[in-house]
């Protein structure tokens, strides 16, 4: 409540502080605007961004950080009844002083009446740790709002910089709004890394990369069957490749069809169709596309399957006949095909844009030499934007690595080493998405080979949009 | 305008038409509208009452002109004043433009090329095309030039393939620049030599007519010097037409000249006659530098 009194408080500082700059500016000048340096506006906002923003940056940053600060202080001396209780529970007992300091819902614990009263004296400490900070920043911001205003207010003139002065701020602003992007991808690349470590200090890099024997369960007794754990990854890589070159078997042909079509051989009117239906197809979420695999195609592919198997049942190929007979709902070919059909809009219009940006000056220059359109395709611009579309294959093959929803539903779960596309396999994503979800301590291998997955992951998906980034970079360059 | 001081500038000049007293008198009648006649080489390509339409803009008024063998033909006029668009009419590249209409009649040899029985695919292997910017395909240097030769079947083996490109490039004066480097990429070579290779490339399909859109305006002057040389050697073996901005280049190069103004052809006729004796007064506003 007081923090958004003092919020009301700083926005009327800086209306005023605004109204007071322009009013003094335009004093200095004798009322007439055109005579000064800037328009009068301009002063009044210079001010009042030195008035509001800093003490609003403090405001933010207390109530960012002043939790953590208050449990520091709290945790620094312990009652000696808090020495019964286990490491879980004291951090509880500390979280329940601070709810319960601030008036917020606490945990549903009973507490032993010895313990109550510590509890009671600690939330009594905690409160006065938050009157006192809340004191001292509203102190703190009235110090700032009176200095923003003392280094300001005073050098106002007609001849003052104002307009060049607030477009610095504007500069910084957007400075600030870039550096956030690039801080958080630090911070999650950082975090990535760290967990990492901490996964290769208990699981060597080699076994995770090369071992191929995967099952990440961690028993809860030493005696349970399966608690071993295996952390060879190989057959999770298989698995994300096999589907990955599935799914570009569909989307790269038909994709790059699709676009020479829609570049070189669509009317107006055909391409006024054709282009915003593909788009709309990629607009589609995958996980649409996921229950799309696994409810429709799953089942008749496996139908089909079951059925050309009875064809070889009895003969030679009997085996074969058997085989095909038991082929599950799940397999790499369902996600593999349906993710394929979810990259095609990608890859079309990708290679839509590379194809359009070949010169018409070469088109023209092969049909001079009296080339039907096949032959000017095929031997002048398909070579010609080669490069690109091989860039556009790249980025597509990184999304195909990277896609989860799809596989997860349609793939299966057994990390199974095999390049046999009728198998279920799994892939690193799916392996990531059921680590990490439901209840989880995050201290075992198992939580932390996710991290270990998702690096993998990174570091491919990173060298492959570099790659693919520069090459279709290059080949913009050669046309321009 | 000026000369740049190559050995085979004519002495006929657009600015100086004071020296026209060394010139014969016009032999064409004043008729404007019908094509001048055309003496010593017979008629290669002749045009009857040509119209092109852009979409509902009319580019082009009842062009009729006589376009001889063996010669250069000069089109100049200013921007937009349709000579390039009459230059594509000739190889139907008109067809390419799916709002551009064209009428009337264009005879190659008597033949009308916009007939029925004309395939323009192959109409283009008989006229030949080299644009305003130099346009080697992402290709090596000898598979520029092999392109057409390969895909209308002119050569049945490497051999002959290999003889075809090497007397093309030779013909095209860059044999001697390129011959240690034939398996390089064409975009790789300067832009003078770009064109000459592009004017191989044209030249290995055997042409009968080659047309030239402003070859030279992306070009320095010492390349420009060389494809004009060009030019004058390919003159004895093919029909060439030639649109320039270059008044100099036109009165250099070509022996007859077609003045064309706002879509229609406004004069043609010997080039040394349009330079030193035009009949129309707009003619002679532009080469004397009036306007354009």
């Amino acid at each position: 409540m007081l923090t958004w009194i003092a919020i009301l408080i700083l926005a009327a500082l800086s209306g005023l502080a605004f109204l007071m700059g322009r009013r003094k500016a335009l004093a200095s000048a004798g009322g007439s605007p055109a005579k000064m340096h800037s328009l009068p506006g301009y002063y009044g906002t210079y001010v009042a961004l030195w008035v509001g923003v800093p003490a609003a940056l403090l405001l933010f940053v207390s109530i960012m950080f002043g939790g953590r600060l208050e449990h520091g202080l709290l945790i620094a001396n312990q009652p000696p009844v808090l020495h019964q209780l286990s490491a879980e529970q004291k951090e509880l007992f500390f979280q329940d002083a601070q709810a319960q300091a601030e008036g917020r819902q606490a945990s549903e614990v009973i507490y032993a009446p010895d313990v109550k009263a510590a509890l009671d004296a600690k939330a009594n400490e905690a409160r006065s740790y938050a009157n006192a900070f809340r004191q001292g920043t509203f102190a703190l911001m009235g110090v700032l709002v009176l200095a923003g205003f003392l280094w300001t207010f005073p050098r106002l003139n007609k001849d003052f910089r104002a307009r060049n002065r607030v477009e610095g701020w504007v500069d910084g602003l957007l400075m600030a709004c870039s550096i956030v992007a690039v801080v958080t991808t630090l911070g999650i690349i950082l975090s990535l890394v760290w967990e990492s470590l901490r996964f290769f200090s208990s699981v060597s890099p080699a076994e995770f990369l090369l071992g191929t024997h995967w099952s990440p369960q961690i028993g809860m007794r030493d005696d349970q069957v399966g608690s071993s754990g295996g952390f060879g990854a190989l057959p999770l890589f298989a698995g994300t490749f096999l589907v990955m070159m599935i799914a570009m078997c569909v989307a790269g042909p038909v994709g790059l069809f699709s676009a020479i079509y829609l570049s070189e051989y669509a009317g107006p009117k055909a391409r006024a169709v054709f282009k915003p239906l593909l788009e709309i197809l990629a607009g589609v979420p995958t996980v649409v596309y996921g229950f799309f695999a696994a409810l429709t195609v799953g089942p008749i592919f496996r139908q089909g399957f079951n059925s050309l198997g009875g064809l070889f049942l009895g003969g030679p190929l009997n085996e074969l006949g058997l085989y095909l007979g038991q082929v599950q709902n799940q397999m790499a070919l369902v996600a593999g095909v349906v993710m394929g059909i979810m990259l095609i809009p990608f890859v079309s219009s990708l290679s839509d844009d590379i194809i359009n940006s070949v010169p018409q000056a070469l088109r023209d220059g092969s049909y001079a030499m009296g080339a039907t359109k096949s032959e000017t395709v095929k031997k002048v611009v398909l070579p010609a934007a080669l490069p690109g579309i091989a860039g556009a294959f790249l980025l597509a093959i990184s999304r195909a690595i990277g896609e989860t929803m799809i596989v997860t539903m349609a793939a299966g779960l057994q990390a199974k080493l095999t390049l046999n596309p009728l198998e279920t396999v799994t892939t690193v994503t799916v392996q990531i998405v059921t680590l990490l979800t439901g209840d989880q301590e995050f201290d075992s291998p198992k939580t932390l080979a996710a991290f270990g997955l998702g690096l993998t992951l990174f570091a491919v998906t990173l060298v492959l949009n570099i790659v693919a980034l520069r090459i279709v970079q290059k080949y913009r360059e050669q046309y321009d | 305008m000026t000369p740049n001081g190559s050995s085979f500038s004519r002495s006929v000049m657009p600015m100086n038409r004071d020296d026209s007293a060394s010139h014969e008198a016009s032999t064409a009648s004043g008729e404007q509208t019908a094509p001048a006649a055309v003496s010593g080489p017979s008629v290669k390509i002749r045009a009857r009452d040509i119209n092109v339409f852009y979409g509902e803009k009319q580019a082009l008024f009842d062009v009729a002109i006589d376009i001889p063998e063996k010669s250069v033909t000069s089109f100049i006029g200013p921007s937009g004043c349709g000579k390039s668009t009459f230059l594509r009419c000739m190889n139907r590249m008109n067809d390419t433009i799916p709002i551009c209409r064209v009428t009337g009649a264009i005879e190659m040899d008597g033949e009308d090329v916009n007939d029925r029985s004309i395939d323009p695919v192959v109409l283009r292997a008989r006229v030949g095309m080299v644009f305003q910017k130099p346009n080697p395909f992402p290709k090596s240097i000898y598979e520029n030039v092999a392109y057409g030769p390969r895909i209308h079947g002119l050569a049945t083996g490497k051999d002959e393939l290999d003889a075809i490109v090497e007397s093309s490039l030779r013909r095209a004066g860059l044999w001697d620049e390129v011959s240690d480097r034939l398996l390089q990429p064409g975009t790789g070579l300067s832009g003078g030599q770009q064109q000459r290779l592009v004017i191989a490339r044209a030249i290995a399909v055997g042409p009968e007519v080659i047309l030239m859109d402003e070859p030279c305006s992306a070009l320095d002057p010492i390349a420009t010097a060389k494809i004009e040389e060009l030019i004058d050697e390919l003159r004895e073996q093919f029909c060439i037409v030639i649109v320039t901005h270059s008044m100099a280049q036109a009165a250099r190069v070509s022996q007859r000249t077609a003045f064309f103004h706002m879509g229609r052809l406004v004069e043609s006729g010997a080039t040394d006659e349009i330079f030193t004796n035009p009949r129309d007064s707009r003619t002679q506003d532009y080469i004397t530098g009036r306007f354009g």
